[in-house]
């Protein structure tokens, strides 16, 4: 029905545009919602959700608890569910969509539905219709190789997939961790205090397992699960793995602190989890006397409160790269994580006086140069609004740009050179100038500060 | 009236051995290398402790943040963690660190941490952690600006934890001027020039510093210093050879000019 038509029958219909990503999002936040069921759950297109609930269903009294319970938390969000049941998920999605009749048990169930529910192109939906075959039973009465061989494999396939001869599976909206632990309620509970108590033996619970497993976590996620169906995540990270339960609470609160909306109890929590999804080997340590170890592990310790506080990019190790653009030498990672790019860094030349600055301005600032040869080094140069005049200079350490790495590069026309120059002014601060580009690349190349010495 | 000046000096003595905690022996000291510094500093910097340095204009930057380097070098060598926590806004002006830049100063770059606060609070807050840390040896603080937060009680803090912990905290002070503070030392840094090389080319790094204040000790003495990369030590221009012309203005105080710690 097209949408002149509905308002000529309904003048008072509302009609809103079709927003794909808020629709995206909301069912994101019903399938993390959803995760009080099952720990599998999996989004189906752009209105569905596939719940694997194998061995979840006595938690609710039976399928049909579930389903109500299903529905009357949807209800409550003024949601319209069509919830079905099925032995594979394809089949439990086809009854959803397309079931329009109640049958006495599944096999018939699918059998009844129409053809659309093979969801294949509209061609071959209706070569089949042309065909005289309505329903998944009248197909399936035909044999399989009939089937491939006047309407394609796609739809033996699909048909396969209905029936539950064949498997497709589901891919988990939140992969499952390796270590968890959780705690129901009976009643919500609207303390904040007492559920960071129940995180705190939470935290002793998973420690107790990956003990026993001989590992130690590097995340882990604390969710919060409210009463009205929202989820409070909370998640800090360690850069060693770790089994120390007072240091995980430590992190923890200073996460929570650091919040910029406290957490909101509402109308209480019904279910605290605490999720490790990264563990690492952890053996059992003894320590030492001379306690070299103990002090790494306090700056570890140091780095990973300061990562959750801050924020995980906040507290960085440097890291060479295999490069000669100096700005490019090196990369800023989060100290929390271990793994490093396997380039060394450049060693100094024994006797000469430091050839690379301290600080490095990137980009380069732009400086106004006056120099007594057009190609020749600086005279005086203004940088922020001063006048330094430059009484000894190095140079040029001349930096050519590398074409190779460049899309359009070619040896033959690469980019702007560098020329660097090492200067001093009257008063003895030490810079990193550079000239972009030679007189015969460009007809007025800039000059730029890129560095401090010390 | 003698009785009160007799109290007086009682209670400045029991204030005194309050607030100067334990005093430290040679061993608790950072020495620099340089004879008549280390001399008159009774040994060196002294470790566990919270060294101010200002920068005597806002360009001397580089030459501040280069000779706390040096200096927290000096107290853990090549291969211990040195921990430097700064702000977006020293990103901003100062630019980032640069490791190559710290290799050509005889570190490495392996064993540096960089925290970037967003704000002076948090950065004050991160330095408090860090300076209770006994895992650190030397800890280097970067502020840029005036900071009305980093005041008596702030500073007092960290001194104490630095104190307890046994860090070494460089509290660096960028476009500031001088304020009470509880920290050990305070300096005022300036780059000067170097002794050039062959064709007139930039030497090694070299600085001015000014002892501006100290908590148990005469104060206002100026030196030069020269940064041996090669050797990880500082050492006196004079000897090395080179003749420091010395401004009038900028002469060796007399002991009139000295001025007491208050």
């Amino acid at each position: 029905m097209a949408l002149a038509d509905a308002r000529a029958r309904l003048p008072q219909l509302i009609a809103e545009d079709l927003d794909e990503a808020a629709d995206r999002h909301w069912l994101e936040q019903l399938a993390k919602g959803s995760i009080r069921y099952t720990p599998l759950v999996a989004l189906d297109a752009a209105d569905g959700l596939i719940l694997d609930i194998t061995g979840c269903t006595h938690l609710f009294g039976g399928e049909q608890g579930l389903a109500a319970d299903i529905e009357a938390r949807m209800a409550r969000l003024r949601m319209t569910v069509r919830t079905a049941f099925a032995s594979t998920a394809g089949a439990a999605r086809a009854l959803a969509r397309y079931q329009a009749l109640p049958a006495k048990d599944e096999a018939s169930a699918i059998r009844r539905l129409p053809v659309v529910a093979l969801e294949l192109d509209p061609e071959a939906t209706q070569g089949l219709i042309r065909a005289g075959l309505k329903t998944v039973g009248d197909l399936a009465k035909l044999p399989m190789s009939t089937i491939a061989a006047r309407f394609g494999g796609e739809a033996a396939t699909a048909l396969r997939h209905l029936l539950g001869e064949a498997q497709r599976p589901i891919r988990p909206l939140i992969p499952i961790a390796p270590v968890v632990a959780e705690r129901r309620f009976a009643e919500p509970v609207a303390r904040t205090e007492y559920a960071l108590e129940v995180l705190g033996e939470l935290t002793a619970e998973v420690a107790r397992q990956m003990e026993e497993r001989g590992e130690g976590g590097r995340r882990f996620e604390a969710s919060f699960f409210r009463s009205d169906g929202l989820i409070r995540p909370l998640a800090v990270e360690t850069g060693q793995p770790t089994r120390d339960c007072a240091m995980v609470i430590r992190l923890m609160n200073e996460r929570i602190e650091g919040l910029s909306d406290p957490i909101d109890p509402g109308f209480g929590f019904d279910l605290i989890r605490l999720s490790v999804p990264v563990v690492e080997t952890l053996a059992v340590t003894q320590l030492r006397l001379e306690g070299g170890a103990v002090k790494e592990a306090e700056v570890a310790a140091l780095i990973d409160r300061l990562s959750t506080r801050l924020g995980r990019n906040r507290i960085r190790r440097l890291a060479a790269q295999d490069t000669h653009i100096p700005e490019q030498m090196q990369l800023e990672l989060p100290a929390v994580e271990t793994s490093r790019p396997v380039a060394d860094w450049p060693e100094a030349v024994p006797g000469e006086p430091p050839l690379r600055p301290l600080h490095l301005f990137d980009p380069p600032q732009p400086i106004e140069v006056m120099a007594g040869v057009p190609d020749g080094p600086p005279h005086r140069f203004r940088w922020r609004r001063k006048l330094h005049d430059i009484k000894r200079f190095e140079g040029p350490e001349r930096i050519a740009s590398e074409w190779w790495k460049r899309r359009d590069g070619a040896i033959d026309k690469p980019g702007l050179t560098r020329d660097y120059y090492r200067v001093e002014d009257v008063r003895g601060r030490r810079f990193w100038v550079f000239r972009h580009g030679l007189f015969g690349e460009k007809p007025k190349p800039q000059w730029y500060l890129h560095g401090l010495f010390a | 009236m003698r009785e009160s000046i007799d109290h007086l000096v009682m209670l400045k003595r029991n204030l005194a051995s309050i607030a100067g905690g334990k005093l430290l022996s040679g061993d608790h000291r950072i020495a620099t290398g340089h004879a008549a510094l280390d001399e008159v500093l009774g040994g060196g910097f002294g470790r566990g402790r919270l060294h101010e340095l200002f920068a005597e204009t806002g360009d001397d930057a580089g030459s501040v943040t280069g000779f706390a380097t040096m200096l927290a070098l000096r107290a853990v060598g090549r291969r211990s963690p040195i921990f430097w926590l700064r702000t977006d806004e020293s990103e901003r002006l100062g630019g980032r660190l640069h490791g190559p830049g710290l290799i050509e100063l005889g570190g490495d770059p392996d064993s540096l941490v960089v925290g970037v606060a967003p704000d002076t609070k948090a950065l004050l807050k991160a330095a408090a952690d860090a300076a209770r840390c006994p895992g650190l040896s030397a800890l280097i603080v970067e502020c840029h600006g005036q900071c009305p937060a980093l005041d008596l009680t702030a500073s007092r803090r960290l001194a104490l934890a630095a104190e307890q912990s046994g860090v070494t905290l460089f509290l660096l002070r960028l476009e500031a001027q001088p304020v009470p503070s509880a920290a050990d030392t305070r300096w005022m840094v300036a780059a000067a020039p170097s002794q050039p090389l062959e064709a007139g080319a930039p030497g090694r790094p070299m600085f001015e510093i000014e002892l501006l204040r100290r908590r148990a000790g005469p104060a206002g003495m100026r030196w030069r210093l020269e940064w041996n990369r090669d050797r990880l030590i500082f050492c006196d221009p004079a000897l090395s050879g080179a003749v420091v012309p010395l401004s009038p203005s900028r002469s060796a105080p007399s002991p009139a000019g000295l001025r007491l710690s208050a």
